[in-house]
């Protein structure tokens, strides 16, 4: 499936990890180099004969390539299993779908637990710091080496829907549509401020060892487990906090002491504790870092909608969320007004939700009947069958 | 909105045939409050035109994107201001001016957005609608204005007589109108003529606003404006 690209396919042809030589280095925002690349991914479905039907599906901040299938990690179905499969929006029986973990991760792609090939040691906190961008830059080595041209349709939620913005704005000629669900064209003040939280959380836990934790032995999982307990709760919104756990608690009575009395409490210490077996803390740190980094307009002059001047052909859809406070409805608002001032065309959908953030990962069906309309009639106007 | 019927794929509709009548072909149309997109989907195939659309239920924005349709979700009396000026040929406001908050803002905000306007209203000056208010002396109800009063959603009705004088008053020219009878094809008028204040159900008109001071193109554009009240600072 790999084109000359000097590319090295190490596993399975439905994914597996692509190994980028010496000549393709991957040129970061901070003007580092990242050499010996490695790209973990997975694909369903088949690419046509002319390589019209490739989806890319940009992952969330603590996601990774398993969109679909049975996740080996964890054995859980993929995160988005209600958007992929057969019937569903993005259907493997139609597309050739792409998701793979994003450069600075932890689930195959390299990152800051990879090992520096330099030096033969845990890159840590010698990782440079990545970007949105860079991010997407990567992604689109991993496209070249699968012989895709165009994108049909480039799709993410959250994080990965700032991927999907960053696509049209570097890749204009490579995307077709694009479809950015709970998103932002930047992070906010607010946004910062949580990201800061769950980071000062990870370096406070002494087991972090100024980063240099996996040389040491040690991982700092308390620390990790907090940042996740607090970003949690910017996932959801209090409607469905209230409603799914209220004041109930875990036993009778209170313990009269500082023991998980509540049921909320118990369900946020799980999340944190589970959460550490599958992610990685550094890797945390510097996603969140590029998130932060994240502003579409600055780098256009100021002006969002200069960042889509070139892709006034590519077909748009924004989707929000009403409970949606992490990204709310007006940061997708300002990102549909950006498109509409740049002549793009462009839908979007502001979805009755009480879910939070969260939503676009859950049976949302208005969501996902949005998803498949949007779909269907761009494959129609694609030429797909 | 109003007493229209909504059946079939809306070619038969009256205000619909005028519209496409009206409407040059290969133009570009922002069509506000589009619904489900029977127009727009109409003026796509028999006119070519680069059609776009503003909704505000999710349920017709939905319906939008499964025709394929480019299609916001918003408000029309917040939500104009996101687009450019005259990035459009033409912006259609069907049977919605009336209920909108601020009907005069609006319909500047459509002549800025779009080289010309097509505005279709219910005639609260026709006969019947007179007849009824003089007789019974309660809000007409009527099938164009099928609801009482307290729960109608036209919460700023007027006459023809009423819309003329408000374009008169904003430098809008009326290039052409047409009245819309329930059922009847439609009827070009002179909506200036008091006997078609009496005679008309509904109106259909082509506006353009040629004398309009024009800010410079695309200037929607501009990044946010930075918070002159400094929360932090004090």
């Amino acid at each position: 499936m790999s084109r000359d690209t000097g590319a090295e396919q190490l596993v399975g042809t439905d994914g597996g990890l692509l190994r980028f030589g010496p000549d393709q280095p991957l040129r970061l925002d901070s003007r580092a180099v990242l050499n010996g690349l490695e790209i973990a991914y997975r694909t369903y479905g088949t690419l046509n004969a002319d390589r019209s039907n490739a989806v890319l599906v940009c992952h969330a901040l603590t996601l990774d390539q398993h969109a679909a299938g049975e996740n080996p990690a964890t054995g859980k179905p993929g995160w988005w299993s209600k958007v992929i499969g057969p019937g569903l929006a993005l259907d493997p029986a139609k597309h050739f779908i792409v998701c793979s973990n994003v450069v600075g991760g932890c689930m195959g792609t390299t990152g800051p637990s990879s090992v520096n090939l330099e030096t033969g040691r845990v890159y840590g906190l010698t990782f440079p710091v990545i970007t949105i961008a860079d991010m997407v830059r990567a992604q689109a080595m991993l496209i070249d080496a699968l012989g895709i041209e165009t994108l049909f349709a480039v799709v993410g939620g959250s994080m990965g829907g700032m991927q999907v913005l960053q696509w049209a704005a570097d890749y204009p000629d490579r995307v077709f549509s694009a479809i950015c669900i709970a998103s932002a064209p930047r992070h906010s003040a607010q946004n910062i401020a949580f990201h800061e939280v769950g980071r000062q959380a990870v370096m406070a836990d002494p087991d972090w060892r100024g980063g240099d934790y996996a040389s040491q032995g040690a991982r700092p999982e308390k620390g990790l487990a907090v940042a996740r307990m607090a970003a949690h709760i910017t996932y959801l919104s209090e409607a469905a906090l209230q409603r799914k756990f209220g004041r109930e608690l875990q036993r009778d009575g209170l313990s009269w002491s500082f023991d998980a009395d509540f049921q909320v409490e118990s369900y946020l210490r799980h999340q944190g504790a589970s959460f550490v077996d599958r992610f990685d803390a550094n890797s945390y740190l510097y996603i969140t870092r590029a998130m932060d980094y994240f502003d579409l307009a600055e780098a256009h002059g100021g002006v969002l909608a200069n960042a889509f001047a070139k892709a006034r052909h590519v077909r748009f859809c924004v989707l929000s969320f009403t409970s949606d406070w992490l990204y709310p409805t007006t940061e997708s608002r300002s990102i549909v007004k950006a498109l509409n001032a740049a002549a793009a065309r462009v839908s979007f959908v502001e979805i009755e939700s009480d879910k939070g953030h969260d939503a676009f990962l859950l049976d949302e069906p208005v969501m996902h009947g949005a998803l498949q309309g949007f779909v269907d009639s761009a494959a129609q106007a694609r030429g797909l069958r | 909105m109003t007493g229209l019927s909504m059946s079939g794929d809306g070619a038969e509709r009256e205000d619909f045939r005028e519209i496409l009548r009206l409407v040059r072909p290969g133009t570009r149309v922002l069509e506000i409050g589009c619904g489900e997109g029977v127009l727009l989907d109409l003026l796509a195939r028999e006119k070519g035109v680069d059609g776009r659309g503003m909704e505000i239920s999710p349920e017709g924005v939905s319906a939008c994107l499964a025709r394929g349709l480019a299609v916001v979700q918003g408000d029309a009396d917040r939500d104009l201001a996101d687009y450019p000026s005259r990035a459009f040929d033409y912006a259609i406001l069907s049977q919605t001016l009336q209920q909108v908050r601020d009907p005069r803002a609006v319909l500047s905000e459509l002549l800025r957005i779009a080289e010309r306007a097509i505005v279709s209203l219910p005639n609260f000056g026709h006969w019947r609608v007179r007849w009824s208010l003089l007789t019974r002396g309660r809000m007409p109800m009527t099938e164009e204005l099928p609801e009482p009063w307290w729960s109608t959603p036209n919460i700023h009705l007027c006459t023809l007589g009423d819309f003329t004088d408000l374009c008169a008053d904003l430098d809008v020219r009326i290039e052409a109108c047409a009245a819309l009878d329930h059922d009847k094809p439609a009827r070009p008028i002179d909506p200036s003529r008091g006997i078609e204040n009496w005679r008309a159900e509904q109106a259909l008109f082509l506006i353009s606003q040629p004398n309009a001071v024009r800010a410079p193109a695309a200037p929607a554009a501009a990044p946010a404006p930075a918070s002159g009240d400094d929360l932090f600072s004090r």
